[in-house]
């Protein structure tokens, strides 16, 4: 077999890439094919449907469900105010009248002669999306959103929380194995995107919200500091709408871990320039992993295919180990046997031939490595 | 279909959350059996997104190490020329996309609500919520609640045929309200399955035909003694693969190439096991552990039920087993200590990278301690879910009555357990059969006489889907490939201290040994008993322990052997763990040691 799949995460000089930004339901597009949108520029926006009530105006009225219709002081689509009448008896000769007042403002939406339910709908809630990157409109979706092409530098993260946010990169070490310590942090990193290198403790991260930084990239975090910044354990990795003042995202997993040095050379050639990141992780069907786009519009693209493009393993590929033993070590293949192989768990596997950056050999299960692509 | 019309080459896949796995069938001395298994890893993910990929890579696994030609190209050659190359029936599960995602809606919680989550668990769904007109919640929270969730299906039921269509209607009313979109793609309307009271059809046609993909099926619940799951298990079949499936990456171009419908995996698996409790007459419990998901499904008092713990599982849940466990309940498992930072950080690396394999033994350790987490939760869950229909009235004897036992008892009793089979990576894989069998007896605690078998490569889903198409060839590799036995498990009921009587072993082994063994409380003891062998056995609990006949009553009866043989647990039921740190890691170990689970 001369090549294997495995998972790997995206790092990339430069690429063209297509961000598709949506509305959750159907509204209006504010912008055109062929704008330039700044990552703060709203490209759609609509109005929610506002939550719904249920009042049984038949059973506070003591009536049968089918003698509703004669109460109703208000019929389905009418505006309602909340404290005002919605239904009233007739009462005995105009006296002893019974009402049933709205609890929210908003529209009537229907009327059951069936359960005796009427259902309430308060204002609609307006929503908007912004273009998160700078770039070009290059599509438009009828009443749902636009295509924005970008041509930049594109990095995967392992893992990330908190949402997308834009800032201008920062790089607070000197090397990807330094640890990100709180003293790194100052006011004039405020709105930047920090870049560290294999490490940020509790005390760092706290530091850097207090100094308003708008994200951090690092190599790793700790679990429980996870738990603290999020309150709780994290069960799933579905993460990107916590309430977090900086997005973190990690390049290379939990614990201290260096950040991978092509990965750390590219952030740091961008030093200065504006990037727009999102730490919203899905590890699950249709993954999503974080991302820092760095546009750059002016600069030219490689010739030919986008770096990107992903070939399968094979000897000579650049790869990271991602399993204990030798966990974030950084390696070239050297062979890719067919046939099984029994590791020390006893386990039989497909295995590759790996040589380290400090020259050791070694053999690996196939699984326990991911491809650095270039 | 070969030339003849016979089928002679069989290729199934199920593409699981992690592994897709292929297995090659082929007719052999007119006989099916197994000939190869291959896998890959399952590309839903960046930058295949297209699970065929996944597919092709197992398949081509198949064809390296079959030497069967099944491919030209990306495609599946047809038919078959009753030699090296070709197929003549491809077939898939699929756990992948996230499975079926479904939200099911009842009048009482107890009653149509729950009959609605058993079919559509039963049908292999995930059931994210459960909605009642007796819930607790107010409407607009459960508007809030359809509207956040945003499942792949609906399964509305309630009320009797010919009872009351108000509370129906009133539950139609909040899906109405809600709007619901679905998970996957915004240009078709959500599927919702209307299977309660015939009676209240044209109002919930009225709500829901505009917009929502409405069907209706017959009530799952047309009287109250009597569940009808059938009509709405099919229907959610139906409109997985038409709706779901279609919009998962990839999915269409694979529902192009099987030769029947794409099955959700868990839907499958249950197929077999109702299949083996059926022929065989027995009480069965099934687990299988997986990626993302924990499975289970039982058949006791020929009532087949099947829960899924949604986020149980070894890879994309391993963080929430560790968070619904408790650390302190997965380290108690492993006999070395380890920095509590260290586990921590070493689960969420195998969240975030969920298709790495533990290549040290201390790993595999690890991973094998959270397993029986994951498998001790999934089983509690089920214990309470698969019970008798409740709100139904019995006719009870005096001494049920002074038990106490009420309608909705768990139907679960380990006593009359028969076989408990084991699947998923974590057990089918284990490097030695010991481990699956320490993991099984860990995490679900078998009592009395209990049968224990692993499903040696993990084709049950595979098998399953087989058996609606072909029952012939799955029911022949079922039955000589599928389930490696790993023996039987004698495990007396009750408690005592360590070193005192529990069970006296008396049998004449197949080697010739000839066992009259006082074995004392605490122990665990293998007994060598290979496949296909059988011992005629007594077995005497002592004063105050049972193995099925009474406290203290002898038992005799015919044990049948396995790749791990006759194993004898007398550490009690119910089970508990020395607190104290060096007498539970001595302990694991001397137990580990019985078994010879793990390398020296």
């Amino acid at each position: 077999m001369a090549h294997a799949y495995t998972p790997g995460l995206r790092v990339s000089e430069m690429t063209v890439l297509r961000k598709e930004r949506r509305l959750p339901i159907k509204g209006e597009v504010i912008v055109s094919k062929g704008d330039h949108v700044s990552s703060d520029t709203i490209v759609a926006r609509t109005h929610l449907p506002g939550n719904v009530q249920l009042v049984n105006v038949a059973s506070k009225l003591g009536l049968p469900p089918e003698d509703l219709p004669s109460v109703m002081i208000r019929k389905a689509g009418d505006p309602i105010e909340r404290g005002k009448p919605i239904a009233m008896t007739k009462g005995f000769f105009g006296l002893f009248k019974a009402t049933v007042n709205s609890p929210c403002d908003g529209t009537l939406d229907s009327i059951s002669t069936i359960t005796g339910q009427v259902i309430l709908r308060e204002p609609p809630m307006p929503i908007q999306v912004d273009a998160y990157v700078d770039g070009e409109v290059v599509e438009v979706f009828e009443n749902e959103g636009v295509a924005i092409e970008v041509k930049g530098s594109f990095i995967q993260g392992i893992f990330g929380v908190g949402g997308e946010t834009a800032g201008e990169i920062r790089v607070a070490v000197d090397s990807p194995d330094q640890k990100l310590e709180a003293s790194l942090f100052d006011k004039s990193m405020k709105n930047k995107v920090v870049i560290g290198g294999s490490h940020v403790d509790w005390a760092g991260f706290q530091q850097a919200m207090k100094m308003g930084v708008s994200g951090i990239v690092v190599g790793g975090f700790d679990d429980p500091d996870l738990k603290k910044l999020l309150g709780k354990d994290l069960g799933v990795a579905i993460t990107g709408s916590e309430d977090i003042a900086t997005t973190l995202i990690l390049t290379e997993g939990f614990g201290a871990m260096a950040m991978a040095g092509g990965t750390f050379s590219l952030l740091k050639s961008r030093e200065g320039k504006k990037a727009s990141i999102n730490g919203a992780t899905q590890i699950r069907a249709g993954v999503m992993r974080p991302e820092i786009v760095i546009p750059m519009p002016d600069a030219e693209l490689p010739d030919g295919q986008d770096a990107s493009s992903s070939a399968g393993l094979e000897i000579g590929s650049s790869i990271r180990i991602i399993r204990e033993p030798h966990f974030g070590s950084l390696g070239v293949v050297t062979e890719l046997p067919n046939e099984l192989r029994k590791m020390e768990s006893e386990s039989m596997v497909r295995v590759l031939g790996v040589k380290l950056a400090d020259g050791s050999e070694t053999v690996l299960p196939r699984a326990n490595v991911e491809m650095i692509e270039r | 279909m070969s030339e003849n019309g016979k089928i002679r080459a069989i290729v199934a896949t199920d593409c699981g959350s992690t592994t897709t796995k292929a297995i090659l069938i082929k007719l052999v001395d007119g006989e099916y059996r197994l000939v190869v298994r291959g896998e890959a890893p399952t590309t839903v993910e960046a930058p295949f997104e297209d699970v065929t990929r996944g597919v092709l890579n197992a398949v081509r696994e198949v064809e390296e190490l079959s030497g069967h030609t099944i491919l030209d190209g990306e495609t599946f050659i047809h038919p078959s020329d009753g030699g090296d190359r070709g197929v003549d029936l491809y077939l898939s599960t699929s756990s992948a996309g996230g499975g079926l995602q479904m939200m099911v809606a009842g009048v009482v919680k107890s009653m149509t609500a729950e009959s609605a989550e058993r079919a559509a668990l039963g049908a292999g769904a995930i059931v994210m919520d459960v909605l009642a007109s007796n819930d607790g919640r107010l409407p607009h929270e459960q508007i809030e609640r359809i509207r956040h969730l945003r499942p792949d299906m609906i399964l509305l039921s309630g009320g009797i045929d010919g009872g009351t269509v108000t509370h129906v209607v009133e539950l139609g009313q909040v899906i109405s309200a809600a709007d619901p979109k679905p998970r996957l793609g915004m240009g078709y309307n959500l599927p919702v399955i209307f299977a309660g009271n015939v009676d209240a059809r044209d109002e919930v046609t009225d709500l829901l035909a505009e917009k929502t993909a409405l069907s209706m099926v017959d009530n799952l619940r047309p009287v109250l003694e009597r569940e009808n799951l059938g009509p709405a298990r099919e229907e959610i079949h139906e409109l997985f693969m038409e709706h779901v499936m279609a919009q998962a990456p990839g999915y269409n171009k694979l529902m192009g190439w099987t030769d029947a419908p794409i099955m959700p995996t868990p839907g499958a698996v249950g197929l077999i096991m109702q299949t083996i409790a059926e022929q065989r007459g027995i009480e069965v419990v099934g687990v299988d552990i997986g990626g993302a998901t924990t499975d289970i499904f039982s058949v006791f008092q020929h009532t087949f039920n099947r829960t899924v713990s949604a986020n149980l599982g070894m890879s994309y849940s391993v963080s929430n087993v560790l968070a619904e466990a408790g650390i302190d309940n997965v380290m108690r498992w492993v006999p070395f200590k380890l920095p509590e930072l260290s586990v921590r950080n070493r689960i969420k690396n195998k969240m975030i990278r969920p298709t790495t394999v533990p290549q040290s033994l201390e790993d595999l350790k690890i991973e094998q301690a959270i397993a029986r987490e994951a498998l001790r939760l999934a089983f509690v869950q089920h214990k309470s879910f698969a019970v008798g229909l409740k709100g139904v009235q019995q006719e009870r004897t005096i001494s049920e009555a002074f038990s106490q036992s009420a309608s909705g008892e768990t139907l679960v009793n380990m006593m009359d357990l028969d076989i408990l089979v084991g699947s998923g990576g974590v057990l089918s894989h284990a490097p030695r059969r010991q481990q699956a069998a320490l993991m099984m007896i860990d995490a679900f605690l078998p009592a009395g006489i209990t049968q224990l078998a692993v499903d040696s490569i993990f084709m049950m889903p595979q098998l399953g889907v087989l058996a609606g198409v072909h029952e012939k060839a799955a029911t022949e590799v079922f039955e000589k490939d599928c389930l490696i036995y790993l023996g039987t498990l004698v495990s007396p009921v009750g408690i005592s201290q360590e070193g005192k009587p529990c069970l006296k072993v008396e049998a004449r082994l197949p080697n010739g040994t000839v066992v009259n063994d006082d074995i004392p409380f605490g122990e665990m003891i293998v007994y060598p008993l290979a496949i296909g062998e059988s011992v005629n056995a007594k077995l005497t609990p002592a004063k105050g322990f049972n193995l099925g006949a009474g406290a203290g009553k002898p038992l005799e009866c015919t044990l049948t052997g396995g790749v791990v043989g006759l194993i004898v647990d007398t550490r009690g039921r119910p089970f508990e763990l020395p607190t104290d740190e060096h007498k539970r890691v001595q302990k694991l170990e001397k137990w580990a040691r019985a078994l010879d689970a793990y390398p020296a």
